[in-house]
């Protein structure tokens, strides 16, 4: 067998591993693999124009479409310029890979040119990383890395090859089914545990399916078992922001989401539940408010392919390690085989229609003023037949589209849950768009998050991606107004958007078709032109500047203790309440 | 307002690690990371083909802390087990000290004579110092320490703890 060269080794690896697309920006130190890479011709590479934009796309299509997304940068500012995003796969387990160029071995530690310690950096803002020195072990470790980091709870891996190791030679075969000598996540529950569960959700008055998105990464058929495991329970569902569509919003049984601006019905659903069962979420600060007066009546059951959340921020009485769709599939049989009779939970249900009546996502309309809330629900009236993929910035639009925004199937909300990344949406929704082709695409954004990435309005013109961005433009960093509002007497320190862009000359000169909508007699005729157009098109919708997201469970806050309405903001808050993220 | 710490029990731990570049800096780095305490740490490989090294790790934490910080060391890829040896009942725990005491005339004697008493050994003399090596419990080469801090210490090296469960079973 002949030897190849590292680069050629790595173009051949992934290929293997059935990659299609890789998102990437070249440089000094990645100009042997961009050389394969063009020789090779079995690779997609989409050109980014900032390469914290690669990684966010790379999550866009790992999320949309299941499959792991790959990056490849440069080494130093390449590599740094990543880290946002790969920290953002990380605290969301978005499974991802991201291949660094590195200077040559021999100047590794010189502070030569463009360098800068990549495994060093990525060590805690990454599932693993590797930093490989031989190009006989590069094949082997290509295909680990793809398997760390989609096996278990995903996340993202770096891998950083060195100059000379893309150069030298080595030979490479395809490996086996890869048998890690000391990762081996454990997939399937322990047997007894999910009896148990069973038998406490069929005996619970007062139960609730508290999902997130771990059901969404344990792929489609963990939404169905999840939809099953609710029918036959009869107990209510809410989920996390990075859950939302694993059960339908049309459902029935749908809360709607929880937590720091979730529902008031899933919120007090939780405070009053007798049993909570945790489906592939993990007890996140925006879920529970203030941990002492989190779900005080409840017996909790927490299902989490991850050992390190359980017990993490909320102790649990039943800890159940394993992947969420095994353990939903194992509960739903165990259920029908033990004959459980659909539990009565007519009371518990007449508790849930007493909150549900506050219709606590009502807002109050302006004359002629384009309320957020408002362009969400036309968006959805416009498009929810189509199945779009919804990306979002982050800020006060981004809870608006999750309120607002009904799904009802996975894999079709991408937000920035846990690391809250402005810029996020645009890029994640290039990634999409290159996963579905022939999807609707469309990023809910904010005028001051959609600047953050603004760079990439080329790469969809450049790849022809008819990618459309509604911009809710109230011109502020609405959730920072927000917060100051609440907390520090309206005092608006930056969070003014001063000099902003004209939006629809923006993206014409990026090739793309602008539409501006002004008022409420605009609203549906502008997102009907939007749609219209087979191109991308970037959407200025002028929005009433002040609105609030509301409900709102303020930090430090109880359940219990939610602001469903402006008037009930106070002016300014306590130091243990300032403290609080 | 002002910032309040939680209770916390000193753990001592056995980290069996795949022995490859990085490994220290990410158990380290994790300790920091997620504002745990490492009072001690050593390390060395312990099998034939050096593939593996062990980790002792000297902690504390409060006991849900404690839950965390073995959940978040099995958590990182190359580690092969976590151990709590203090949870897991009783252990061994030795530490090495090598120690300078210089000085002449009866501080000399008494260093001798302390020495002999803490069993330990002169490893270096000259007709001015002597270089001390102890082993024993932390809190035995902290005594020996103190005392002979009062006959001329002037230089101290210590390992850090390392552990092992009694009894025959091993991990």
């Amino acid at each position: 067998m002949t030897e190849k060269s590292g680069a050629d080794i790595l173009i051949e690896a992934l290929c293997d591993l059935g990659v299609e697309v890789v998102f990437g920006y070249p440089g000094g130190a990645v100009l042997p693999i961009y050389d394969a890479l063009f020789r090779s011709g079995r690779i997609k590479h989409i050109l980014v124009r900032h390469e914290q934009a690669a990684t966010h796309a790379a999550e866009g299509y790992a999320r949309s479409t299941g499959k792991p997304g790959v990056v490849l940068v440069t080494s130093g500012p390449g590599a740094t310029n990543a880290v946002t995003g790969i920290t953002d796969a990380l605290m969301d387990s978005i499974p991802m890979v991201v291949i660094t160029g590195q200077v040559p071995t021999a100047l590794i530690g010189t502070d030569a040119f463009q360098e800068a310690d990549t495994v060093g950096i990525t060590r805690h803002c990454s599932k693993h990383n590797y930093l490989v020195k031989d190009p006989a072990k590069l094949g082997d470790t290509i295909h680990e890395a793809f398997y760390i980091a989609t096996s278990g709870r995903p996340g993202p891996v770096v891998i950083d090859i060195p100059k000379d190791v893309q150069v030298a030679t080595a030979r490479y075969t395809k490996p086996g089914p890869i048998r890690h000598k000391t990762y081996r996540p454990q997939i399937k529950a322990d047997q007894t545990s999910i009896e148990q569960a069973v038998d406490m959700l069929a005996a619970a008055e007062r139960p609730i399916l508290y999902t997130g998105g771990g059901i969404i990464n344990a792929g489609p058929a963990a939404s169905q078992l999840l939809r099953e495991l609710a029918r036959i329970s009869g107990a209510p569902v809410t989920s996390t922001l990075m859950g939302l569509g694993a059960y339908p919003a049309s459902g029935e049984q749908w809360l709607g989401m929880l937590g720091m601006h979730g529902t008031y019905e899933a919120n007090l659903a939780m405070n009053k539940a007798d049993l909570i069962v945790c489906l592939g979420a993990r007890f996140d600060d925006r879920v529970t408010g203030r941990l002492d007066a989190f779900s005080p009546f409840s017996r909790k059951i927490h299902v989490d392919i991850d050992r390190s959340s359980i017990n993490k921020n909320v102790r649990v009485d039943l800890a159940i390690v394993a992947d969420v769709g095994h353990a939903l599939e194992d509960m739903v049989r165990v259920f029908k085989a033990r004959r459980h009779p659909k539990p009565d939970l007519a009371a518990w249900w007449q508790m849930i229609g007493e909150w549900r009546a506050k219709k606590s996502l009502d807002f109050p309309e302006v004359d002629n003023d384009i309320m957020p809330q408002r362009a969400v629900r036309a968006l959805w009236e416009a498009t929810h037949k189509r199945a779009p993929i919804i990306t979002t910035e982050v800020g006060q639009h981004q809870m608006w589209a999750a309120q607002h925004f009904g799904f009802d199937a996975p894999n079709k909300w991408l937000t920035s849950g846990g690391l809250g990344t402005m810029g996020y949406g645009l890029p994640a929704a290039i990634g999409a768009q290159l996963g579905n082709p022939k999807a609707l695409v469309i990023d809910i954004a904010g005028e001051a998050s959609i600047q953050m990435n603004i760079q990439e309005l080329a790469t969809a013109s450049q790849y022809r991606l008819p990618v459309k961005i509604f911009i809710l433009n109230n011109e502020y960093m609405g959730m920072v107004r927000q917060w100051q509002e609440l907390t520090y007497s309206s005092r608006y320190s930056e969070s003014y958007s001063d000099s902003l862009p004209d939006f629809v000359k923006l993206g014409e000169a990026y090739g793309w078709k602008g539409i501006r909508i002004e008022g409420l007699g605009q609203l549906d005729d502008g997102i009907a032109a939007m749609l219209d157009h087979d191109g991308p098109v970037i959407v200025d919708c002028r929005v009433a500047k002040l609105a609030n997201c509301f409900p709102m469970i303020p930090s430090g806050a109880a359940h219990t203790e939610m602001l469903l309405q402006a008037s009930e903001v106070s002016g300014e808050m306590d130091d243990e309440a300032k403290a609080l993220v | 307002m002002h910032i309040t710490k939680e209770k916390a029990s000193r753990h001592t731990l056995a980290v069996m690690v795949d022995n490859e570049p990085g490994i220290l800096a990410r158990i380290a780095g994790l300790f920091t990371a997620r504002g745990y305490n490492i009072e001690s740490l050593t390390v060395s490989d312990v099998t034939a083909d050096k593939a593996v090294s062990r980790i002792t790790i000297v902690t504390s934490a409060s006991d849900a802390t404690m839950e965390q910080i073995l959940a978040q060391l099995d958590r990182l890829i190359p580690v092969h087990s976590v151990t709590d040896l203090t949870a897991l009942g009783p252990h061994v725990e030795r530490e090495l000290a090598l120690l300078k005491v210089s000085g002449t005339g009866d501080h000399r004697i008494e260093a001798l004579r302390l020495a002999d008493v803490y069993r330990a050994r002169v490893v270096d003399a000259t007709t001015t110092s002597f270089v001390f090596e102890v082993t024993g419990g932390r809190e035995k080469i902290d005594t020996f320490i103190t005392l002979m801090r009062e006959v001329g210490l002037c230089e101290v090296a210590r390992t850090g703890i390392v552990a092992m469960a009694r009894g025959n079973a091993s991990i």
